[in-house]
C-alpha cells in the first residue's frame, strides 16, 4: 500500500497529537478529545455536503453511537470499548440503511428538515424513556480496552484520547482515499448536476445512499468515543441544536481538506469555551457573528486560509 | 364521547396556535425563498415585547382591561417592523441570490445572535402577563371546561388566515407578488420593485411571528429558549403543507394539531413526536408537501 504526502502528514500529526498527550494537562486533553470526537460527527456532515446535501438530523447518529456505548456497558455487559464503539457503528449503519431508504428521495430543504425530524423523534423517545434517565441521560462508566482497565481518571482521559487520535487518523485516511477516489469526485459532480450524472449511467440516488450510510458509521463512531470521554450521555445529544453545530463547524472548516473539520472543530472549541467564560449570556452571540463572517468573508471556510496560500505559490 | 370532544378542541386550538407561529415562516418562504430559522426568534421577541408592556400596565393599574388586548397587539407590531426592517436592511439584503441551504444557515445564525440579544435586553427572569388570559372567563362544553382566551385564538388565526389569503390570491399587489415569485427577472423588468417587495414581505413574516409570540405570551411564562422550541414545530407544519403555502400551512398545522391532541389523550407517550411521525408520513407519500408543486427537472 502506498500512501500519499497528505496521509504521511496526518499519520505524523496523529503520532504527534498522542505525545503531546501525555505532556499536557487535562482539561486540553479532555478539549481535543472532544474537539476531535466532534470533528468526526463533521465528517459525516461534510461528506453528505460534499454531494449537496446538508443533514439538519447528524445528531441522529451521534446520539446513538453514544448511547450504544452506554447501554452496552449498562445492560448487555459490553465492558470493552472496542467492541461498544463497533457495536454503535454497526446500529447506526441498520438504521441509517432502513432511513436512507426514504431519506435519499429528497434534496435541499427536504433533505434537511427531514434528516432533523428523525433526529427529534429519537430526541422524543429518549425523553420518554425514564429507564434511560430521561433528560438527564446516564453515565458510562467501568470500561476497558481489550480487557485492560486504566486506572484513575487521567489514565482513562489519556486512553480515550488516544483512542480518539487513533479513530480519527483512520477515518480521516479512509475518507481521503474516497475523495481522491473516481466515485468521490463524482459526489460533486452530484452537487452540481444531478441529472447529468444520471446521463452518464451512475445512480446518484444509490451513490448519497452509501455517503448517508457511511457519514451515520463515521458520526457515530464520533457520538460513542464522546460518551466515553465525558462519561455521560444525554437526549440533547439528538437534539436540532446538536446538530445545527456541527453544520456549523463543517462551514467553519470548508470542504477543502480532510483536515478540515479537525482544525475548524478545534477552533470552535477553543472559541466556545472561552466565550462561556468570558461573557456566559453573549456567547451563542458570539457564534452567531463568527458564523455569518466566515459566509460572507471565507464561504469556503477556514481551509481557504491554507489552500490559497499555496494555490498563491504556484501561480 | 368527551375525549373525542376535548381531542375536537384541544386540536384545533393548538392547531391555530401552530398556524399563527408558521403563517410568517409560510409568507417568507413563499415569497423570499428563505427558510427562515430567525422566526422563533421572532416569536420570542413578540412574546418578551407584549408580556413586558401588559405586565407594565396591570402593575400600574392605569385602565381597564381591554386595552391589555390592544397592547398586546401593539407591541408585537411595533416590535415585528423594528426588528423585521432592521435585519432585512441590515444583513438579508446583502445575502439574497444564495443557496437556499446556506440561507437556512444564515438565518441559524441569526437566531443564535438574537436569542442572546433578548438575554441582554430582558434578562433571564421569566415575564407574566396572565391578566389577559384569565380575564375572559372560560366557557364550558358538558365537562369540559375551555378557556376562552383559546377559543378566541381559533377565530384570529382563523382571519389572519384568511386576510394572507385574500391579500395573496385576491389583490393587485398579491399578484404582483405572486409575478415575483414566479420569475424574478421577469418581474424586474416589467418594472416591480422587487426589493421593495421583499422588505414588505419581510416585515409581514416578521410581525406575523412576533403576532404569534405576543398572543401567546398570556397562556405561558415567557423564558429564555420559548424561540427554540417553537421554530422546529412551525418548519414541520410548513413542510408539511408544502413549502410557501398559506392553505398548506393551515391544513398542516391543522393535521398536527389534531394527531397531537389524539396522542395526548389516548397515547400520551407518543405526544413528543407525533408531529415529526405526521410530517415523515406525510413526506413519504408526497414528497414535495400537500400543497406543494413538484419542480420540473432540469439540466
Amino acid at each position: 500500500m502506498r500512501f500519499d504526502k497528505t496521509e504521511i502528514s496526518l499519520a505524523a500529526i496523529a503520532i504527534a497529537c498522542v505525545l503531546f498527550g501525555f505532556v499536557s494537562p487535562g482539561w486540553l486533553i479532555f478539549l481535543l478529545t472532544i474537539a476531535f470526537a466532534k470533528a468526526l460527527v463533521v465528517q459525516g456532515v461534510v461528506m453528505q455536503m460534499r454531494s449537496g446535501l446538508v443533514s439538519f438530523g447528524q445528531g441522529l447518529f451521534y446520539c446513538i453511537g453514544g448511547y450504544t456505548v452506554g447501554m452496552g456497558g449498562q445492560f448487555f455487559g459490553i465492558h470493552d470499548a472496542i467492541a461498544a464503539l463497533a457495536l454503535g457503528m454497526l446500529v447506526a449503519i441498520a438504521v441509517a440503511m432502513l432511513l436512507g431508504l426514504l431519506l435519499t428521495r429528497y434534496r435541499d430543504i427536504f433533505f434537511a428538515m427531514l434528516s432533523l425530524a428523525f433526529s427529534m423523534i429519537l430526541f422524543g423517545i429518549l425523553v420518554k424513556s425514564p429507564e434511560l434517565g430521561s433528560t438527564d441521560g446516564f453515565n458510562v462508566h467501568n470500561w476497558t480496552v481489550f480487557g485492560w482497565a486504566p486506572e484513575g481518571g487521567e489514565g482513562s482521559q489519556l486512553t480515550v484520547f488516544t483512542l480518539t487520535v487513533l479513530a480519527g487518523l483512520v477515518i480521516a485516511v479512509l475518507i481521503h482515499r474516497y475523495t481522491k477516489a473516481g466515485i468521490g469526485v463524482i459526489c460533486e459532480a452530484v452537487r452540481e448536476n444531478e441529472v447529468r450524472v444520471e446521463y452518464l449511467g451512475l445512480s446518484p440516488r444509490w451513490l448519497l445512499y452509501g455517503n448517508y450510510v457511511c457519514a451515520a458509521a463515521v458520526s457515530s463512531l464520533g457520538g460513542g468515543l464522546t460518551a466515553l470521554a465525558t462519561g455521560h450521555v444525554d437526549p440533547e445529544m439528538a437534539y436540532w441544536t446538536t446538530s445545527g453545530e456541527f453544520i456549523f463547524i463543517a462551514l467553519l472548516g470548508g470542504l477543502g481538506h480532510v483536515a478540515a473539520p479537525f482544525i475548524a472543530a478545534v477552533v470552535f472549541s477553543v472559541v466556545r469555551t472561552y466565550a462561556i467564560e468570558l461573557v456566559p449570556h453573549t456567547w451563542q452571540m458570539i457564534l452567531g457573528f463568527t458564523l455569518l463572517g466566515v459566509i460572507v468573508f471565507l464561504p469556503k471556510g477556514l481551509w481557504s486560509l491554507v489552500s490559497r496560500k499555496k494555490s498563491g505559490e504556484r501561480a | 364521547m368527551t375525549s373525542l370532544l376535548a381531542v375536537l378542541i384541544d386540536g384545533s386550538i393548538y392547531a391555530s396556535w401552530l398556524f399563527l407561529v408558521a403563517a410568517g415562516l409560510t409568507v417568507i418562504y413563499g415569497v423570499m425563498r428563505i427558510l427562515n430559522m430567525a422566526h422563533g426568534s421572532f416569536y420570542a421577541i413578540g412574546a418578551y415585547s407584549a408580556a413586558s408592556l401588559v405586565g407594565w400596565y396591570f402593575n400600574n393599574g392605569i385602565g381597564p382591561a381591554w386595552i391589555s388586548y390592544l397592547l398586546l397587539i401593539g407591541a408585537a407590531l411595533v416590535a415585528g417592523l423594528i426588528v423585521g426592517v432592521i435585519l432585512e436592511r441590515g444583513l438579508l439584503r446583502l445575502m439574497y441570490g444564495r443557496d437556499e441551504i446556506l440561507m437556512v444557515i444564515i438565518t441559524y445564525a441569526l437566531l443564535l445572535i438574537l436569542e442572546d440579544t433578548m438575554k441582554i435586553v430582558w434578562g433571564v427572569n421569566p415575564y407574566f402577563a396572565y391578566q389577559p388570559y384569565s380575564e375572559l372567563g372560560r366557557t364550558s362544553f358538558g365537562l369540559l371546561k375551555v378557556s376562552n382566551y383559546d377559543l378566541s385564538l381559533v377565530g384570529v388565526s382563523a382571519v389572519i388566515g384568511l386576510v394572507l389569503w385574500g391579500l395573496l390570491e385576491r389583490t393587485n399587489t398579491g399578484k404582483v407578488l405572486r409575478a415575483v415569485i414566479h420569475d424574478r427577472e421577469i418581474a424586474v423588468a416589467m418594472g416591480v420593485n422587487v426589493r421593495l417587495m421583499f422588505t414588505i414581505t419581510f416585515v409581514i413574516g416578521t410581525i406575523l411571528g412576533a403576532l404569534a409570540g405576543a398572543l401567546t405570551a398570556p397562556a405561558i411564562s415567557v423564558v429564555p429558549g420559548i424561540g427554540i422550541e417553537v421554530i422546529v414545530l412551525a418548519f414541520a407544519v410548513v413542510v408539511i403543507g408544502g413549502l410557501g403555502s398559506i392553505g398548506g400551512a393551515a391544513v398542516g398545522a391543522l393535521l398536527v394539531g389534531l394527531s397531537r391532541a389524539a396522542a395526548v389523550h389516548y397515547a400520551p407517550e407518543f405526544e413528543l413526536f407525533v408531529i415529526y411521525g405526521v410530517m415523515s408520513l406525510v413526506l413519504a407519500f408526497r414528497p414535495e408537501g400537500l400543497f406543494g408543486r413538484t419542480l420540473a427537472r432540469k439540466i
